[in-house]
């Protein structure tokens, strides 16, 4: 708040109004009804529910497809996260390091920023087509017949493949911004310290980095585990099978389409603990990166 | 038309800090009053309390004959002077300056009219059509100036204008504040934390130290009559020399035994003597002062050093020949002063 | 965070070796050519007739079939009933983003401003209350928010669609940052100046936040246009179907057919991209700006 704020009564409530009473319809509600409903058994008639208690939850870790999905995201998730900081990073140091063209790359790398993660997984297969996709005659000289919707592994790998895709710009803008807000006194004391450019790089450029990278950690894991719905379904063609899916889209499948109500929401209530464990972490670590910049 | 009165003002913060302790003051109609003191003393509060931007804790607060207490800033009939210069960056010169206007539904050829008087008074009709961005540190701050003037308003208000200035504009903007006050006589209040901005432009300077008033005169009762050790170490540059000493039998000795001067009777036990730099006079006298480093500022020497084991400054002039080591200096009894050592306060 | 247009820090020192620099603008190229490849690739195949497409794919032949396919992918109809053509599609999108940005932007600023520049008794109830919303995406509660949506009788409505997303406080969070770095003597003198609560915001602060408030519509734009799972959720009638969510029935239509119509598919597909595409491209230097500051 402002030392000098004004004393208005009314004006600041009818400020607040709108964003307050949607959050509420919209965010609270939700909320307490996938807690609430996560304790309840749905009648498939819609004629009542009966509480069951823990019977939601305990169904799920008994379930092998829901703990086969759920080793699946978190391979998913590692995979995506992993590829996607290492490439983001390579090109954001090589595009801080040139000297000529350094603008034409940057917006080279950044603008699939701005494609839907459905249309990543819609450009993903047309180039994993099955009978003339161009990354399917690449992985063929090696002997590799890629045969997405068809084979676990091979449909896995295609969603991780575009999910990175997809990524890359984002971390590379972070961590291009991380790289050109590291004060030059600091870059010139290093190479005068120190003759080695490589050596350089992991003792003084790097540590100075990692805020940024753990930020970007948690960023990634949640974009992979959400934001990929859109990418998956389309891969999937809205068909999923027995292939691999994430945990959001199981919600979404027993949920939506299978009218499970009781073990969505307990689902959903897992993803919350999840999700809220990790945003803990995120403001933590970056209440630490204040003293970092 | 405009005096200021303080009565018992007092400032406590929600977390129970007292900024400002309960104060007096009257501020005479066209006076050029200066609230000075170090960082953390309660000038800006005080100002910001008068200005209407904090509200008043206790105490009451009359500008001309109106209790403004409750008053909204807007109403008091001011206008302030801001550290940063606060320009709206968006708005041109032309509208930062009749913004305030345009805000009381003055007529827009009054704006204009008046914008173009201030303008011309602060040589900035050049700049008119400008953003702030475009200005130089000094051209901004004749904008908050104009901001200021263009309200003909019945106080200035000044809260540190000057600090973001380079040394050289600063001793011009001084001078230049201190014409155009001089040209409006309108009343202005002006907090500072340099005591040579407080010493040439006020009328009166009001010193403050933790949130109590310790002396309030003219800038020449405040520099050669000092209530305090702290008013006499905080005023002047070299600050007063403060050695200590000890009172006994109707004689101040130093402690090197030294006896410089007579003091009346009935008080005796530790005190402190206060003397200006440039009232000693070197080459002859009963003390010593063991001369360490000679500086050098073209007009003027400074000498530093000690006297009696306590460090000590003086003053001399260009002309005058000096080496390192002991001289004899001579302390004028009536330049000096004396304090208790105790509460500072002057005997 | 440093603004990424800004050109680099010339080197103090240059390698001996030129070496280095070659292989660093290779691996860059090689980057930039992974990203750019795939679009270029739907582009070419939109040229060349569809039979051609099914048999051999992608290729290098730039063909003569591309208007024919835009003029198919933006006038004729994708489905059944006959209402959905691209361009409709291309409306829906376009109201979706904009809507959401635009309703995103002032809901925030709004609840940013009462709660950094007035003196608020449950300040710190409301604080919290919208600052938790930052904790949990709508993807986890999304089927409860369904039914909610339901119940209020908004399924197939542009506020069903919109303001549902509304429900986190991204943007507040954002604003409220930069209202607390605006200096706090502006609005000093703007009360001294005689500006009320409503006139400081309209006078002052909004004409402040004018880049801040770019580089939100931007992303919020951008975030807006892709949204995929909730609009195929709420809104199944097909005049509110948007590009991104038609990619569906896009991937849907390549199966089965006799010739699968790729080059229409590939247009629509690009219909979809590119706004979002050319808005970050054209406004680069604001976009990165609120997207490396929005994390502080």
């Amino acid at each position: 708040m402002k030392r000098a704020a004004f004393d208005n009564r009314w004006l600041p409530i009818l400020l607040l109004l709108p964003q307050l009473s949607i959050i509420c319809l919209f965010f609270y509600w939700p909320a307490w009804q996938a807690l609430r409903s996560s304790f309840f058994l749905q009648d498939p008639f819609g004629f009542g529910e009966t509480f069951v208690g823990w019977a939601n939850y305990t169904r799920l870790w008994t379930s092998s497809e829901y703990l086969k999905n759920a080793g699946f995201t978190a391979i998913f998730s590692l995979s995506v996260t992993g590829l996607s900081l290492a490439i983001a990073l390579l090109l954001a140091v090589k595009a801080d390091t040139v000297l000529r063209g350094a603008k034409t790359y940057r917006t080279l790398l950044m603008w699939v920023y701005a494609v839907a993660p459905p249309m990543a997984g819609f450009i993903a297969l047309i180039l994993f087509n099955q009978r003339w996709g161009p990354m399917t005659d690449f992985f063929a000289m090696f002997g590799w017949d890629l045969q997405v919707r068809l084979d676990y592994f091979d449909t896995g790998f295609v969603m991780v493949v575009a999910s990175v895709w997809k990524q890359i710009p984002v971390n590379f803008i972070f961590f291009l911004s991380g790289l050109q807000s590291i004060p030059r006194a600091v870059r010139e004391a290093a190479l005068i310290d120190n003759a080695s450019g490589f050596s350089r790089f992991w003792t003084v450029t790097f540590p100075l980095l990692a805020p940024t990278g753990f930020f970007l950690l948690i960023i990634n894991i949640t974009y992979s585990l959400f934001d990929t719905f859109g990418l998956i379904d389309t891969i999937l063609r809205n068909n999923p099978g027995d292939n691999p899916v994430t945990l959001v889209y199981q919600v979404y499948l027993d949920g939506f389409r299978g009218q499970d109500i009781g073990g969505s929401s307990a689902q959903s209530v897992v993803l919350m603990v999840l999700v809220l464990a990790l945003t803990i972490m995120q403001f933590r670590l970056v209440e630490r990166r204040i003293h970092y910049t | 038309m405009a005096n200021v009165t303080l009565n018992q003002i007092r400032k406590v913060y929600g977390n129970g800090f007292e900024a400002v302790k309960p104060c007096s003051f009257r501020i005479e109609d066209g006076e050029f009053l200066v609230l000075v003191g170090p960082s953390g003393c309660g000038k800006s509060t005080l100002l910001r309390m008068i200005a209407g931007l904090e509200d008043i804790t206790e105490g009451e607060l009359s500008i001309g004959d109106r209790l403004v207490n409750t008053v909204d800033p807007a109403n008091r009939d001011i206008a302030m002077v801001f550290q940063n210069y606060a320009l709206y960056p968006h708005m041109t010169v032309r509208k930062n300056i009749g913004y305030g206007l345009k805000n009381r539904k003055t007529p827009p050829a009054e704006i204009a009219r008046k914008v173009d008087e201030a303008a011309a008074m602060l040589n900035l009709g050049a700049y008119l059509d400008r953003k702030p961005s475009q200005l130089s540190g000094g051209q901004r701050q004749r904008v908050a100036m104009g901001r200021a003037i263009v309200r003909d308003p019945a106080l200035f208000l000044f809260d540190e204008p000057l600090s973001n200035l380079d040394a050289k504009l600063r001793n011009q903007m001084r001078i230049e504040i201190k014409a155009l006050q001089r040209r409006l006589g309108v009343t202005s209040i002006y907090v500072t934390h340099d005591q040579v901005e407080a010493m040439t432009m006020a009328d009166r300077i009001v010193v403050l130290n933790g949130g109590v008033i310790e002396q309030i005169g003219t800038p020449s009762e405040i520099y050669h009559s000092p209530n305090s050790t702290f008013v006499a170490s905080f005023m002047g540059a070299p600050p007063m020399n403060l050695v200590k000493a000890q009172l006994d039998e109707g004689t101040v000795r130093l402690d090197c035994g030294t006896a410089v001067m007579a003091a009346p009777a009935g008080r005796s036990g530790p005190v402190t003597l206060g003397i200006r730099p440039e009232d000693v006079r070197i080459g002859s006298g009963a003390a010593r002062f063991d001369i360490a480093l000679i500086e050098e500022l073209g007009a003027h020497r400074l000498l530093h050093g000690q006297v009696a084991g306590q460090p000590f400054t003086v003053h001399v002039a260009k002309e005058t020949q000096v080496s390192h080591g002991p001289q004899p200096i001579e302390l004028p009894p009536a330049a000096m002063a004396l304090f208790d050592t105790a509460t500072g306060a002057r005997l | 965070m440093a603004d990424l247009t800004q050109t680099a820090p010339a080197r103090t020192t240059r390698s001996p070796i030129r070496w280095a620099s070659v292989l660093d603008h290779a691996i860059l190229i090689a980057g930039a050519a992974l990203m750019i490849v795939p679009l270029l690739m739907m582009l070419q195949m939109s040229t060349i007739p569809d039979a051609q497409v099914m048999q051999h794919g992608p290729s290098l032949q730039i063909g003569g079939e591309f208007w024919d396919n835009l003029r198919k992918a933006l006038f004729q109809s994708m489905s059944f009933s006959g209402e959905t053509t691209g361009l409709t599609m291309f409306r829906n999108s376009l109201i979706l983003g904009l809507g959401f940005a635009i309703g995103k932007i002032v809901v925030a600023m709004l609840a940013a401003y009462g709660i950094v520049y007035f003196r608020l008794r449950f300040a710190t109830l409301a604080f919290w209350l919208i600052f938790t919303t930052l904790l949990l995406p709508l993807e986890v509660r999304i089927v409860p928010s369904y039914e909610i949506t339901q119940k209020l009788g908004l399924l197939n409505s542009w506020t069903g669609l919109i303001v549902p997303l509304i429900a986190s406080a991204t943007a507040t969070f954002f604003f409220r940052q930069y209202f607390m770095s605006v200096p706090e003597e502006l609005v000093e003198a703007a009360r001294i100046d005689g500006a009320g609560p409503v006139r400081f915001f309209i006078d002052i602060l909004v004409p402040l936040s004018r880049t801040m408030i770019a580089a939100m519509f931007i992303i919020m734009f951008v975030y807006g246009w892709n949204q995929y799972l909730w609009p195929l959720m709420v809104s199944t009638q097909e005049d509110k179907v948007t590009l991104v969510q038609g990619i569906k029935q896009i991937t849907q239509s390549l199966e089965g057919n006799h010739i699968p119509e790729y080059g229409r598919s590939n247009v629509l597909a690009l219909l979809a991209v590119l706004p979002p595409v050319l808005v970050v491209l054209f406004f680069q230097r604001w976009f990165v700006k609120g997207l490396t500051e929005s994390d502080k």
